[in-house]
């Protein structure tokens, strides 16, 4: 391996694409590498996240009194949609797309994606539809004010009149959106399945690529459903059809079916990788293999099947006859049964360890716990009697945010920091991410943990005012949101400190076991100069048995290229 | 050999210390769970409390037991500073992989199960009453109501849910009124519709809910077994206020309920006052404007009977 031989001269002659310049700008270009791919989507949604909780923020500020006080209702309807709109279709997709960008052909020992320009596209529509949302908030009449699942009729209603209305660009940036992401997911799933380096087959693979090529597959066959409703929803809007329009003969509980026939199905796109990210973290803070490797992998799988069958959970208080109610109960309670063969599997990997408390270790522990907890509330949620009290109050609300952000968020810190020195070369200030972790970890659990009790006294979500009676609540989760909000400057300071001056990381600083390590950080411009040979499965940890393959010929090669 | 032994029997004692303490702490919080409710007004909340405490119980009892372990594992599996030794190579262990595919399906199975027979007994509980049109679970299960009704002796109460507004109309009295009264430990048949877009009628001290649908006519029964004023919500999102549209249900005896309903036919309808329409107005008199454009509520409700005291209720 060349990489191993030459060590300092490797720091300097990083990364360029030939002709590309070789530093920040080519994060402005029209770069096909996936590594700078990766990186930009992963800026630009973490942008979005800062945006996007602003407008949560000052949501908790309205939320602080009972009265609507701090902006007018229209604006606070604004905001929720758009909150909800931002994280989603601009935070944790793009993010995990950068990840699976960044991370699968580096995990999977290969150059480039299979199609380099498709995935440039793919993340160059992202800003595209961020801009064409961020614009909705200028246009008159202001940004959709529907929430994120548009339901019609409210979301037909256009009171201004304009053809250009806030509506009218949220549907056309979730179509773009979806655009976006089947390409990325053709990508995806091609490059995984086809372009694994030799001897890696479907049991050498990491968990992270088993989960990315799940979440990609609930992508190919959900996006469809989404995109279809929402160019209907469009047409209904735009030029009078009657898809879902009630006073012209149209049914609004069918686009409700095509919403979350994708939209819950997108829930396992968004917590597939992050349990790729628990299943990478664990073993490496640990020092032990992952618990049951192949039924973990496997689960993932399982999980895609039977989140295409549960969609109508998120409808049982809706125009759903009594036994659609029962066959999706039964439906959705089956789905915690591989989540829970992966729960009980991270705990066994990390009980008996020597276990580091580094700060991507202390993310994923935090992220599992507020898993743990989503999940369990997750379980409640689809007992259709007791839905049908909470469905659409703050339960829901707290079940969900335990979930995109207590797992997802943390899951996503917990990557950043683990890969952040092999992305950029540098090691993080270890003493900021463990301060980021305890805000976050404080912050995240004081926002969303009031939520469950408030909605299970029955107030409702999407309220821009409130009866006096759930006020301690709020006022609770409002000073968790603004903690959460702090919680990100010690974050930001340490990435764009240590991404400039930090100390330099090494190759391999976590002494972890995977293709990635074994090359120069950051990796050189596609990645490996010779494709390893993988000869054993992942997580060999307290073993001595090589990941690939070192035979002779391979060396001589090696030398001479 | 001996103090190995004590170790090991140690060992066991702390493990089955932790899972009762466990178990106790669990089922504590499935007894507090009821609290955390508003009032049970209702039969079927009565249900649903004992649903969820068994949940809690089963949910905490999880909870505990993982986080236990992790926390455990944290505090006293830490490698020490300078060691860079790996832990035990294991890579599974069928028996345990097994267990915890096992347990966990039954253990949900057994709460779909008793969902499912909770929702069925929801359906049936208080008896009195028709079902309405010959529902199998009339309770929550919207069916477009056939064309022509015939006139039972009990004629659902009509809801008419409107942009932002709440009206109950009792067809058989001629009453209209902007709050819901209701006589305890009858059967209530409502039938839930919308003259505008998606609203949700929710009153959580019964724990019942159900989406209107603009278009359908829903018929939705249950029982109120407590006297008092609780509130009812809009629960689903339905425009710019709809955070205001909210009103009332009065549970009361059946000679309150009938006086109730003779005094208000007696009344000649007048405008009820109306949160949102009242917002509205006071926007539009602001000379600058703070908000977006909105869709103009609807004129306030013109009924037999109005009570918006919004401070007296449960």
């Amino acid at each position: 391996m060349s990489n191993t031989l030459m060590e300092p001269p490797v720091q300097e002659s990083l990364q360029p694409q030939p002709g590309a310049p070789d530093n920040w700008k080519r994060f402005f270009t029209f770069s096909t590498d996936h590594k700078v791919i990766g990186i930009q989507y992963i800026v630009t949604a973490f942008v979005f996240f800062l945006f996007a909780g602003l407008l949560a923020m000052i949501m908790r500020g309205e939320l602080l009194t009972p009265e609507s006080d701090l902006v007018d209702r229209t604006v606070y309807n604004g905001l929720f949609t758009m909150h909800g709109t931002l994280m989603l279709f601009l935070w944790t997709f793009p993010m995990l797309s950068g990840l699976a960008n960044y991370l699968v052909p580096l995990q999977i020992g290969a150059r480039d994606m299979a199609f380099p320009r498709l995935n440039a596209v793919a993340f160059w529509l992202v800003p595209v539809f961020g801009i064409i949302l961020t614009v909705s908030f200028f246009v008159p009449g202001g940004p959709s004010q529907s929430g994120w699942w548009a339901y019609p009729p409210v979301s037909l209603q256009n009171p201004t009149g304009n053809l250009i209305n806030g509506q009218f660009l949220w549907l056309v940036a979730v179509a773009l959106s979806g655009v976006s992401s089947i390409m990325g997911a053709v990508n995806i799933v091609t490059t995984i399945i086809r372009m694994r380096a030799p001897g890696m087959g479907w049991f050498k693979m990491p968990v992270f690529c088993w989960t990315v090529l799940s979440a990609q597959l609930i992508q190919l066959f959900g996006l469809p459903a989404l995109t279809a409703g929402a160019v209907m929803l469009l047409f209904d809007l735009t030029v009078g059809t009657s898809f879902f329009n009630p006073e012209l003969g149209g049914d609004p509980v069918l686009y409700q079916h095509f919403f979350w026939f994708y939209s819950h199905p997108a829930v396992y796109v968004i917590i597939l990788p992050i349990f790729g990210v628990f299943s990478e973290v664990f073993p490496v803070y640990a020092r032990k293999p992952l618990f049951g490797y192949p039924v973990v992998a496997v689960s993932s799988l399982i999980i895609t099947a039977l989140g295409a069958v549960v969609w109508v959970h998120h409808m049982f208080a809706s125009g759903t006859p009594g036994w659609m109610r029962m066959l999706f109960m039964f439906s959705t309670m089956t789905i915690s049964v591989p989540t829970g063969i992966k729960v009980f599997a991270w705990v066994a990997t990390v009980w008996g360890g020597k276990i580091r408390l580094n700060t991507p270790m202390l993310f994923a522990l935090g992220g599992l716990i507020m898993w743990v907890f989503a999940g369990i509330t997750g379980i409640t949620l689809g007992s259709v009697p007791f839905d049908i009290h909470v469905n659409n109050t703050y339960y829901v609300v707290g079940h969900f945010h335990y979930v995109v952000y207590g797992a997802v968020v943390m899951g996503f810190y917990a990557a950043i920091y683990h890969w952040f020195p092999k992305m950029t070369g540098r090691m993080y200030y270890e003493g900021l991410g463990q301060l980021h972790f305890v805000l976050t970890f404080i912050g995240a659990n004081l926002n969303f943990f009031p939520m469950h009790p408030v909605g299970l006294m029955g107030m409702p979500r999407r309220v821009a005012s409130y009866d006096p009676e759930f006020a301690f609540w709020n006022v609770l989760a409002s000073m968790g949101a603004f903690l959460l909000g702090v919680s990100t400057l010690p974050f930001l300071l340490n990435v764009l400190s240590s991404w400039a001056r930090g100390p330099k990381a090494g190759d391999n600083p976590w002494r972890a076991i995977g293709l990635e390590w074994m090359v120069s950080s950051p990796p050189p411009h596609e990645n490996f100069d010779e494709i390893p040979v993988v000869v054993s499965a992942p997580y060999g940890y307290g073993g001595d048995e090589p990941l690939v393959a070192s035979e002779p010929e391979k060396e001589l090669v090696g030398e001479y290229s | 050999m001996y103090i190995r032994r004590w170790f090991k029997k140690r060992w066991i004692v702390v493990i089955i210390g932790l899972a009762i303490a466990d178990i106790l702490v669990s089922v504590w919080l499935g007894q507090q769970s009821y609290r955390w409710f508003p009032p049970q007004a209702s039969a079927e909340s009565m249900l649903i409390d004992d649903l969820f405490s068994i949940m809690t119980t089963i949910g905490s009892l999880i909870f505990f037991g993982v986080t236990g372990t992790l926390l455990y594992s944290m505090i006293f599996q830490r490698a020490p500073k300078y060691d860079t030794s790996d832990g035990p190579p294991i890579e599974g262990n069928l028996k345990l992989e097994v267990i915890w595919t096992v347990v966990p399906a039954l253990v949900i199975v057994g709460i779909a199960f008793a969902s499912y027979q909770t929702y069925d007994r929801m359906a049936v509980l208080g008896t009195i009453g028709p079902k309405a049109m010959g529902m199998q679970s009339a309770n929550a299960a919207p069916v477009e109501a056939p064309v022509a009704a015939p006139a039972a002796a009990n004629d659902p109460i009509e809801v008419h849910a409107r942009q932002w507004a709440w009206e109950f109309y009792y067809p058989q009295q001629q009453v209209s009124s902007t709050e819901l009264h209701l006589p305890i430990d009858q059967r209530a048949l409502l039938r839930l519709s919308s003259e505008d877009v998606l609203h949700g009628f929710y009153v959580p001290a019964f724990r019942i809910k159900q989406d209107i649908i603009p278009g359908r006519e829903i018929d939705f029964e249950f029982t109120p077994i407590r006297e008092g004023r609780y509130r009812v919500r809009d629960s689903d999102y339905s425009g710019t206020y709809f955070a205001a549209n909210q009103s009332f249900v009065v549970v009361e005896s059946a000679d309150d309920y009938q006086d109730w309903l003779t005094m208000a036919a007696a009344q000649s309808p007048t405008s009820a006052p109306n949160r949102a329409y009242e917002e509205f107005k006071r926007s539009r008199e602001n000379p600058i404007g703070l908000g977006w454009d909105t869709v103009e509520p609807a004129a306030p409700p013109v009924v037999n009977y109005d009570n918006s005291d919004e401070e007296a209720y449960e």
